[in-house]
């Protein structure tokens, strides 16, 4: 089985979001950059399903040069080869326009991803992939296992899961409980260094949203603490100050 | 301008999160037709015009269930072209989100998810979304001739002062490569608030002990009329299902009061919780940086005052 998985490169979750020159870029100081956790449920997913049946992991990434630290990270948990598509990711569009374009190429039976990135949270490049290759498309996806050409999968809907079938090849946004994260051994950091990453060039530049400035949520005023002998002016406080009683 | 909503029903009603999406499309003002699929009565679709709606237009082939999200993005489609709708809006959820991803690819829209905020139309269309899991925001501006906008939880208050709106049925011209997802079940908590469009939420973290601890927390829950949650751990313990996992890897809710009991305020747990307008934390340890992030402190056991506030609060519904 040939298993595509799409990783982000995104700013660790306890990272402090800023913004510079004029709330028009990410500040990126201090910042410690990792795998998409989503985008590590689908790898680890993608690495039990290959000690299953066999087959190869392709790890492919859209991003400019300093994204490959996080490739050879997913090269380290289990991935044959990597490919980096030489671009600044724009916006989902975009995303999804080169990983189709990559994924015609590969023939892959299974491409997996996250079911979004954790630093714009759109949730809708799966969907844009399976729809540009005219493949299913399925997300969230919380557990998958492959019987033949058939996966079969549940999916979390609001207050529950759904059950469901479909035949490969079809597009997955996975989360949680699909696998255990894995963390790379030492054998896995060293032949990463090894393994193929190919950088390749972006097949046009199109996108379809342009993004103008960014934001910060407004300042949280103090918390006002209360006795915990005095529940009732909680109560008092949340009918009359907050009015959400 | 001509809008299409796409609306949601659950148990033969327009969900909660649906109805602000309609309600949103009536602020943008112009034309706004609702397209309903499944089962649900003339009534309760009519409802939508409450909302905002002019016309409601019903799929009602039950082919159409849960999970085709390919079946759902050709109909819409279809009803694009119908209506001539320039902007399509929807609710962000489990399935707004893909069947909006496949719509844009076939129509060629702009999308744009996460949306908290009207449009601004000064100067073309710019919307304003959620990014960095409820830490920032960014304004994004849409190019494209047809646009997509995902509706945050939340985000839009529904409009009550609408006139019924007329309801047809809607007519698509089913493929079959459309089906080749089969849903064989679905297994859903029934008769609860859900969690993700709760106005109100009571969740429990590893403080509590054990999930033979849980009854407090529903009872508090049932007295506020409110959904429970839980933190990561205690949905990896299986002390209570994942569905109630709230945070970064969880459900984000947008409550009007998140109150937490015995969690300790992690930065993943915030990021689920923090577009809540008021946020209450009860926990032993006066360290815990849950307070940061609260509106309303309490340090305190959570097993004595959690029982003390829910009869604080039946004393005040009485
Ligand atoms: C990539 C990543 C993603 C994650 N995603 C999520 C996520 O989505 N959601 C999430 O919740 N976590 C997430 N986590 C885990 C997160 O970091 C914390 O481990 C988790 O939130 C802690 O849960 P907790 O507060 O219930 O437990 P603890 O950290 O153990 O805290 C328990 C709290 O209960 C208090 N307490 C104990 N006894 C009592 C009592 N009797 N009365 C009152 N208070 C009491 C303690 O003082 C303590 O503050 C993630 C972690 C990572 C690395």
């Amino acid at each position: 089985m040939k298993i595509l998985v799409c990783i982000t490169h995104v700013p660790d979750t306890t990272s402090k979001i800023a913004f510079t020159e004029g709330n028009t870029k990410f500040d990126q100081t201090g910042v410690q950059y990792i795998i998409g956790p989503y985008d590590d449920y689908a790898l680890a997913r993608a690495v039990e399903l290959k000690e299953q049946t066999g087959g190869s992991i392709t790890v492919l990434n859209v991003g400019e040069a300093e994204t490959e630290p996080t490739l050879r990270k997913a090269l380290a948990i289990g991935a044959d080869d990597a490919i980096r598509i030489n671009a600044f990711p724009k916006d989902s569009y975009f995303v999804a326009n080169q990983i189709a374009q990559a994924a015609k190429e590969g023939n892959y039976d299974l491409i997996l991803m996250g079911r979004e990135s954790i630093d714009f949270n759109s949730g809708v490049v799966h969907s844009m992939v399976g729809e540009l290759l005219s493949m299913p498309s399925l997300s969230p996806v919380m557990t998958l296992d492959i019987e033949g050409s058939t996966a079969k999968m549940t999916r979390e809907i609001e207050g529950g899961k759904e059950y469901l079938e479909a035949d490969l090849p079809l597009v997955l946004g996975c989360q949680e409980p699909i696998a255990e994260w894995k963390i790379p051994n030492m054998r896995g950091i060293m032949t990463a260094r090894t393994k193929p990453l190919n950088v390749v060039e972006p097949t046009d530049d199109t996108a379809k949203t342009q993004l103008s400035t960014y934001e910060m949520p407004p300042a949280k005023g103090a918390v006002k603490m209360i006795d915990a002998d005095n529940v009732s002016e909680l109560v008092d406080l949340l009918k009359n100050e907050a009015k959400v009683l | 301008m001509s809008i299409l909503v796409f609306i949601e029903i659950s148990e033969g009603e327009i969900k909660k999160s649906s109805l602000e999406a309609v309600s949103y499309a009536a602020g943008i003002g112009g034309e706004v037709t609702a397209i309903a699929f499944g089962e649900a009565s003339q009534e309760a679709l009519a409802a939508a015009g409450k909302a905002g709606a002019n016309k409601v237009l019903h799929v009602a082939d039950e082919k159409y269930k849960q999970g085709n999200i390919q079946a759902y993005a050709s109909a819409l489609a279809a009803a694009v072209d119908t209506t001539g709708a320039e902007t399509i809006v929807l609710a962000k959820s489990s399935l707004g989100d893909p069947v909006s991803a496949r719509l844009a690819i076939k129509i060629g829209a702009s999308l744009a998810s996460n949306v908290t905020e009207l449009p601004d139309t000064s100067n073309g269309f710019t919307v304003k979304r959620s990014i960095y899991t409820g830490k920032a925001f960014a304004n994004v501006d849409l190019t494209e001739g047809k646009r997509i906008i995902g509706i945050k939880k939340n985000a839009a208050i529904i409009k009550e002062d609408g006139a019924d709106a007329a309801v047809e049925a809607f007519a698509v011209n089913a493929e079959d490569a459309d089906f080749k997802v089969k849903v064989t079940s679905q297994e859903k908590a029934t008769g609860e608030i859900l969690l993700p469009e709760a106005d109100l939420v009571v969740s429990g973290g590893r403080g509590l002990k054990g999930p033979e601890n849980w009854g407090m927390i529903e009872d508090l829950a049932k007295t506020l009329g409110a959904a429970t949650g839980c933190s990561k751990p205690v949905s990896d313990m299986d002390w209570r299902p994942h569905h109630e996992h709230v945070g970064q890897t969880g459900i984000k809710v947008a409550p009007s009061l998140y109150i937490a009991v015995g969690i300790s305020g992690a930065i993943q747990h915030l990021a689920g919780v923090n577009s809540s307008k008021y946020i209450v934390v009860i926990n032993k340890d006066p360290e815990a940086p849950f307070f940061k992030a609260a509106d309303y402190g309490i340090v305190g056991d959570a097993f004595e005052v959690v029982p003390k506030l829910t009869e604080a609060i039946k004393a005040l519904n009485n």
